[in-house]
């Protein structure tokens, strides 16, 4: 025996139930037996999180009929022989699941997560028909924390993953474990609700979670009572990264681009106009843009950071409030929408703002929270009425008896439904850097910006620094994604040894297109997703914000110049140095 | 003959337990004297040859921990005592540790001389509030007298802290109790790694028992081979055993490994000296809770970890605790039950929910014509499910006395279950 760390280039004979296979040192026994076509049953395991081994389900015999190993925290070895199915462990696999279902509310019926349930999936891939252990299911009251997320804990199996993705993937610790035994409970800090911890509603929770016990708050009841009401012209936008993930929910290939058929499908649902938070993307660019050239030429707080992610804006806000001013003021595309939605809209579309009901469709669930702060009204109203999560829509449009699949296509609706492949491409973690990068390259330089494609900040890697030459000025740039990678930055930031300039986060692991209010994925499909970004960027005929010819005329018509008063008015915020609570009772208040 | 030996425990009783001269009288520190003159791999050597099994109840071979940390390139190790005593029955290491603080001090000693650490830590049951005391006291004076703290015997560096427990039976689980000390909620740790490799703070760390670490002073002085051979090849040395429950000399005993048997245990006149009163034996439960029940018919059992094994028994933490006729197996075993039940840390299913419904089903078996057939096959199912599938030691051998109490005393789970019922689920 000695200490040993797995090399990934060495490779590891073994068998699995005979089936002789050939892995990399390092391999887990149950990434090997996918490999030979055999899906050792998980319920707490998730591949892109920290291993816990606590349901137990994938325990298997290893050389022997001794004690059970089990396959998601156990490494492969030389000469291994496994066996992942006999009566002996099927026995113990169907008495685990019987002892979690003993503790499980049996009304999938009413659940969310009816048909997506990993549970409610193992009980019937072990034909749990008649369970030995009669119900005792806990009774908790559900809870709803502010409008975003849900929390039904009488649903929660323990398993973990919510506690794994909120302290070690997003490093906010705003859930944890608490007693023992059977006491033993997935809670937040002395049992609050979330409204008053340091969640940052990233909703990463509500994407790991295997059962219903925590999911986005469902608002698609006010969309529906809004498109159902003569009185309201309803107006919605969608985000870059939706486009690419909803087709999953309709069983389409992960990260097919579904543009067409999506506004289809809002169309028929009755929306009067159908628009895109690609065009104020694209706003986005022109306004953050020109404030990264206006700090950099007049010594403005550098490094810059991006602020269109509202987890990440809550984020600064609970632990790095003396960091705000680092902050880009720009307000994210939702919200820039929202304003010129209530403003600009009605005065070219001739409709009376107060008639008008702003949607939108997110991959978040943290955009619910930041369209309710209260300084979101600079349009008079509202800005934006109602967030609805990727999953909400795909929701709303299998309840409307819409068959997504075939739907023709349709293009969005005129004024505020160009957009551009820079836009596109916000979707995905580096995807604002580089459409400020196209943008404010040819601002610097008045020259044509040869090569649009910025290899080197696109991927999914948590932590990416570039160089980027602007005709002899260098620009340092960092892409981070995922809340402990903006950890790093902001911990470097502080400490003074950031010398970047600018840099991009996004809250969610892989940018938006892994938000909290997606279709559930791991980060194999997430790629895809950004994959069918960047083909979605190269088809498109204009790849640069500054030219997006609707954005152009809103400049020309309405807003005057980047930076200019409206724009201040309109687009720019300010942030708050107390934190989310400052916005609590706000949130709490429309919770109710 | 006396069958009892005086090895771990020499001088307990007869020294005041913090003075270092009365510990120097009885031989205290030559272990250290000898070790520090030694290169680390000749008193590992000794170690393994002593083939010192480990005395906490799991028994794994100390020298072969010993081996794995020394080839362990990381640095700094620490080394850290378990001695958070918390298996009902057990009592050994409170012995050890009031009667003879600066032996443990040694041994722990020794080891820091061994891997080169600067620290130890004393993880101790949080109930043991005067050990606690006793052992900085203990500390303070080795301090004085030059035997830990700076430049020990000319040579090194190490220092040891106490930790107290806090009354979770679970933090006896190895990386539990680190956990606990590192200040963590004290629940077991995924393993691989070992804790030789990603210990206390993540660094190489040896983790050993009192009893275990209170035998390398000896081990060291008198060599592995004489160690060993107080003991059997395959179990070296003595064992402390605690007796309790219907016996009358309830006490701790060192006995050589393989030396007696466990009828001379439980009725020797020297040892247990028989039930009170003309009682008459009906189990014993070896080890702790933890630990395997046995009948009547295994008394003429050698008392070493391989014949134990043999049958089905096992040495685990030393405790015997003997019960007589008037003792009902399913209010006994409740008992037990009620214990994990408590004390389950709650992270993985097996246990958390096994135990559970394990109680629901003996409070059932305790009444006449409530449990059916159907319930005895659950038990079953529940028993062999923690016992394989569990995520530590504690929910793996939570159910061990149920599954050997159902090998001997199978009547009794089926005195009380109306046969007339179906066997379908109540």
């Amino acid at each position: 025996m000695s200490h040993h760390k797995p090399d990934p280039n060495k490779s590891v004979n073994l068998t699995v139930d005979g089936l002789p296979v050939t892995v990399p040192e390092g391999t887990t026994i149950l990434e090997a037996a996918k490999k030979v076509g055999i899906d050792i049953p998980v319920l707490c395991h998730h591949p892109d999180l920290q291993v816990r081994a606590v349901c137990r389900l994938c325990v298997v015999e290893c050389d022997g009929a001794g004690k059970l190993k089990a396959a998601c925290a156990n490494d492969v070895w030389e000469g291994l022989s496994v066996v992942t199915d006999n009566a002996r462990i099927r026995g113990i696999r169907k008495m685990i699941l019987e002892l979690i279902l003993a503790e499980h509310p049996q009304d999938c019926l009413a659940c969310i997560r009816n048909q997506s349930c990993e549970l409610q999936a193992l009980a019937q891939q072990f034909g749990l028909y008649q369970p030995a252990l009669p119900v005792e299911a806990r009774r908790f009251p559900r809870s709803v924390d502010t409008n975003t997320l849900v929390r039904d804990m009488a649903k929660c199996v323990k398993c973990g993953r919510c506690v794994a993705v909120c302290q070690e993937t997003q490093t906010v610790r705003a859930i944890n474990t608490s007693r023992r035994s059977v006491h033993y409970e997935i809670t937040t800090p002395y049992e609050k609700p979330l409204i008053d911890t340091l969640c940052v509603y990233c909703g990463q929770c509500a994407a790991v979670c295997p059962v219903g016990a925590i999911y986005e708050n469902d608002q698609t009841g006010q969309v529906f009572a809004a498109l159902d009401d003569p009185e309201r012209h309803v107006v919605v936008q969608t985000a870059p990264a939706v486009r690419v993930a909803i087709g999953d929910a309709f069983g389409l290939p992960p990260g097919a681009v579904t543009t067409g058929k999506m506004v289809t499908a809002l169309k028929r649902l009755g929306f009067d106009k159908v628009f895109d938070t690609d065009f104020s993307a694209d706003v986005t660019i022109m306004e953050e843009g020109h404030e990264l050239l206006h700090r950099l030429q007049s010594g403005g707080r550098l490094p810059m950071i991006t602020s269109c992610s509202p987890g990440w804006i809550n984020f600064v806000e609970v632990f790095y409030p003396d960091l705000i001013p680092h902050l880009s003021t720009c307000k994210s595309p939702q919200q820039m929408f929202g304003a010129l939605a209530k403003t600009y809209y009605p005065g070219v579309g001739g409709v009376d703002p107060a008639r008008v009901t702003s949607v939108s469709i997110m991959p978040c669930t943290a955009k619910k929270f930041e369209s309710q702060r209260p300084e979101m009204n600079s349009s008079g109203y509202r800005d934006v009425d109602v967030v609805l999560t990727t999953r909400e829509l795909a929701r709303m449009i299998k309840m409307a008896g819409i068959n997504f699949e075939k739907l023709p296509e349709s293009d969005y609706d005129s004024l505020m439904g160009d957009s551009t492949g820079a836009a596109a491409i916000f979707g995905t973690s580096g995807g604002v850097m580089e459409a400020a990068l196209r943008t404010v390259y040819e601002v610097v330089t008045g020259e044509n910006l040869e090569n649009l494609d910025f290899e080197d900040v696109r991927g999914h890697q948590g932590l990416k620094r570039v160089s980027v030459n602007l005709k002899g000025t260098e620009v340092k740039i960092m892409v981070a994604n995922g809340l402990r990678n903006a950890r790093t930055v902001m911990n470097a930031i502080r400490r003074g040894e950031c010398d970047a300039h600018f840099i991009e986060v996004m809250c969610c692991p892989g940018g938006c297109v892994g938000g909290g209010g997606q279709p559930f994925a791991t980060s194999r499909q997430k790629l895809m997703r950004m994959d069918g970004l960047y083909s979605l960027d190269q088809s498109m005929p204009v790849r640069q914000s500054h030219k997006n010819p609707e954005v152009l005329t809103l400049y020309e018509k309405y807003l005057g110049q980047p930076l200019g008063e409206k724009s201040h008015h309109l687009l720019h915020t300010h942030y708050s140095t107390q934190g989310k609570n400052h916005w609590a009772q706000a949130g709490h208040d429309q919770g109710k | 003959m006396s069958k009892l030996k005086s090895i771990v425990s020499e001088g307990a009783g007869h020294i005041n337990p913090v003075d270092v001269a009365d510990y120097l009288r009885i031989g205290g520190y030559d272990g250290l004297k000898k070790a520090v003159a030694m290169k680390p791999l000749e008193v590992i050597e000794e170690v393994k040859k002593a083939t010192l099994l480990g005395r906490g109840g799991a028994a794994y071979p100390s020298g072969r921990k010993w081996e794995h940390l020394f080839h362990i390139p990381e640095t700094p190790k620490y080394i850290v005592c378990n001695a958070d005593e918390g298996e009902p029955g057990t009592f050994k290491d409170r012995l050890l540790m009031s009667k003879l603080p600066l032996r443990l001090i040694e041994g722990i000693t020794i080891a820091g001389c061994v891997f080169g650490a600067k620290a130890g830590y004393i993880y101790v049951r949080g109930e043991y509030r005067k050990i606690q005391r006793r052992l900085l006291e203990a500390i303070s004076r080795a301090k004085d007298a030059g035997f830990l703290g700076k430049n020990i015997l000319g040579k090194f560096d190490f220092d040891i802290h106490i930790i107290s427990g806090a009354g979770a039976y679970v933090c006896g689980e190895n990386s539990a109790l680190l956990n606990s000390t590192e200040g963590r909620v004290g629940r077991p740790r995924i393993k691989p790694p070992h804790l030789a490799e990603v210990g206390l703070f993540l660094q190489p760390t040896l983790v050993n028992n009192v009893e275990s670490l209170c035998s390398i002073p000896y081990i060291v002085t008198a060599g592995g081979e004489a160690f060993c051979k107080l003991g059997r090849p395959d179990s070296g040395g003595t064992k402390l055993v605690c007796l309790s429950g219907h016996v009358r000399r309830r006490q701790v005993y060192e006995v050589p490994l393989g030396g007696v048997t466990l009828r001379e245990l439980i009725y020797d006149p020297e040892i247990g000296g028989g039930l009170p009163d003309g009682q008459r034996l009906k189990f014993f439960h070896l080890g702790g809770q933890s630990g395997p029940i046995g009948s009547p018919e295994q008394l003429d059992t050698v008392y070493s970890h391989r014949e134990l094994g043999k049958a089905g028994l096992s040495v685990g933490s030393g405790a015997v605790v003997v019960m007589n006729e008037d003792v009902g197996l399913i209010d006994y075993l409740t008992g037990v039950t009620e214990f994990f039940l408590h004390e389950s840390c709650g992270k993985c299913v097996p246990c958390r929910e096994g135990n559970k419904q394990i109680y629901k089903i003996l409070k059932k078996l305790a009444k006449p014509g409530e449990a059916t057939a159907a319930d005895l096959a659950l038990l079953r199912r529940l028993v062999t499910t923690m016992i394989s599938a569990s995520f530590c030691g504690l929910g793996q051998t939570a159910a061990v006395a149920l599954n050997t109490a159902w090998k001997h005393f199978k009547g009794e789970f089926e005195a009380n279950v109306d046969q007339s019922k179906p066997a379908a689920a109540a």
